[in-house]
């Protein structure tokens, strides 16, 4: 009987399908609610900073105003503006929303738990999360508008600087594993957590950090949508579930991100302290204990920061990030290689 | 020296550490809000809200129709058909206030000779269609019904001011 079901499971065309299904959805569904509920802590976190209550009627404490929210989005009418690109007007958000999800595909949970164990899962997540951008440049110019066009266009360029120091940061950590999976990423900062690379890398954490802001589109980088000037950017004549998505989108990137940050920095599924009381809490809570201390920074930043001007943006981007992290990379490889530690293939 | 300071500063990001540590400061202190449909702030004796029209301890209504209160509304939003009642008072048939229109100046209860239209404390009135806030006579008479004891307390703890 079991040997059955584990043929089924194993071998049939079918079995492996809805094996594959049920790991995505167990990606998926706690990463929606994960997003939901990061719109709340953000809201929370911002009011505390100012002084002010937050979301706190719906509910005990105000925890079921992500789900109104949401509620409120889907029944919404969808309006597709009469000179706008209909197809790619409706294809743009779902390219946002999918590209922020599929990337998790190669995230690694805890020992073992991931869905897809590829050799190359940096070099895909970095990919994915450039793709991201197609569906903004799309929304802009589907929409016809002028705000959003313009929002696109800054979005893009913003995204296309930040992933050149963000690929720097990359090549650091990976200069330091001697592998692009993710899994050997976390593997090789065993040990106590300031053996996890976000101390022996510290400048490059820092500007992976920034990139990340930047690379989401949260404040400061967040211009974009600056309302002062753009209305919402790229998303201006977006409403209901179309907009919904690309608010879903933006804020899975933005967990994606902060996993990224968890994997490559903070040691991923590893307890910060190596003995008894603390490796027996599961890799999973270790790993969400991560992703939410750097979610809580974007938040904390989001209510901290101003905004960039569009020039100081570039400038720090292209001036200052690419030639320290360029650097950073010669300084690393010369570590490396002059001291030994070059890590074995 | 000074730009190598000020380089170093910015490196080490310490103004930005300066000022998250700030805004994690304020995090962290007492709120400020007033939780508001559960708790209120204090509310003036004079405070100009929703329009009530009074009435006199023996329930004769105190508006005699002399119209004053149209004549100096500055938006306009008053309106007053008046008739001498059977016993020969003179008295409105008509007194509309339209709440679109009225901009809480206070002006017509400032006119009134006999403190017969006020505008009382309840500022909780909003409606979700517009002809609800097209008041008339009896929703103006039931609101000073409705408020009387408020809006009596306010007119003697503010008399000696006037």
């Amino acid at each position: 009987m079991y040997a059955d079901l584990i043929n089924f499971f194993t071998t049939t065309w079918l079995g492996m399908a809805l094996v594959m299904l049920a790991q995505c959805l167990a990606v998926t569904v706690p990463l929606l609610v994960a997003v939901a509920y990061m719109t709340y802590v953000d809201r929370k976190v911002w009011a505390s900073i100012q002084l002010r209550r937050g979301p706190n009627v719906v509910g005990p404490f105000g925890l079921l105003q992500p789900f109104a929210d949401g509620l409120k989005l889907v029944l919404k009418e969808t309006i597709v503006p009469s000179s706008a690109n209909g197809i790619l007007f409706i294809i743009a958000p779902m390219i946002a929303f999918m590209t922020a999800l599929v990337a998790w595909a190669v995230v690694p949970f805890d020992d073992g738990w991931v869905i897809a164990d590829i050799n190359v899962g940096i070099l895909y997540l970095f990919a994915i999360s450039s793709l991201g951008v197609y569906g903004i440049i799309i929304a802009g110019w589907a929409s016809n508008s002028k705000y959003a066009f313009l929002g696109a266009l800054r979005s893009a360029a913003q995204m296309v600087s930040y992933e050149v120091s963000i690929g720097f940061v990359l090549i650091t950590v990976l200069l330091c594993v001697g592998s692009l999976n993710l899994s050997k990423v976390v593997l090789a900062q065993s040990g106590w957590f300031w053996n996890w690379f976000w101390l022996p890398l510290l400048p490059m954490f820092v500007i992976f950090f920034i990139s990340a802001l930047a690379e989401t589109n949260r404040t400061p980088f967040d211009l974009p949508m600056s309302e002062a000037e753009l209305v919402a950017g790229f998303h201006t004549e977006y409403s209901a579930m179309t907009f919904g998505l690309f608010f879903l989108g933006e804020y899975a990137n933005m967990i994606l991100l902060s996993a990224l940050g968890a994997v490559l920095f903070l040691g991923g599924w590893q307890s910060p302290i190596p003995y008894a009381p603390f490796t027996l809490v599961p890799g999973v809570i270790w790993f969400a204990l991560k992703i939410a201390f750097l979610l809580f920074i974007f938040s904390w930043t989001k209510g901290t920061l101003p905004r960039y001007r569009y020039d100081q943006l570039m400038r720090l981007g292209w001036k200052v990030f690419l030639p320290v992290s360029l650097g950073w990379v010669v300084l690393t490889a010369a570590v490396l290689t002059f001291g030994g530690w070059l890590p074995k293939p | 020296m000074a730009s190598l300071d000020r380089t170093a500063r910015s490196f080490l990001l310490s103004e930005l550490i300066t000022g998250f540590a700030l805004t994690l400061k304020y995090m962290f202190k007492p709120k400020v809000t007033v939780n508001y449909p559960y708790e209120k702030g204090p509310l003036s004796p004079r405070f100009r809200g929703e329009h009530a029209l009074r009435r006199y301890p023996n329930g004769e209504e105190r508006c005699i129709a002399c119209k004053l209160c149209e004549a100096i509304c500055p938006a306009q939003a008053i309106t007053i058909e008046a008739e001498p009642r059977d016993d020969g008072s003179r008295r409105t048939t008509r007194y509309d206030i339209d709440m679109t229109k009225c901009i809480y100046c206070g002006f017509c209860q400032e006119a009134c000779p006999v403190d017969a239209i006020v505008e009382g404390p309840n500022f909780e009135f909003s409606t979700e269609t517009r002809e609800e806030l097209m008041y008339n006579k009896d929703k103006l008479l039931s609101n000073g019904d409705r408020w009387e004891s408020l809006i009596a307390a306010n007119l003697h703890s503010d008399a000696a001011y006037r």
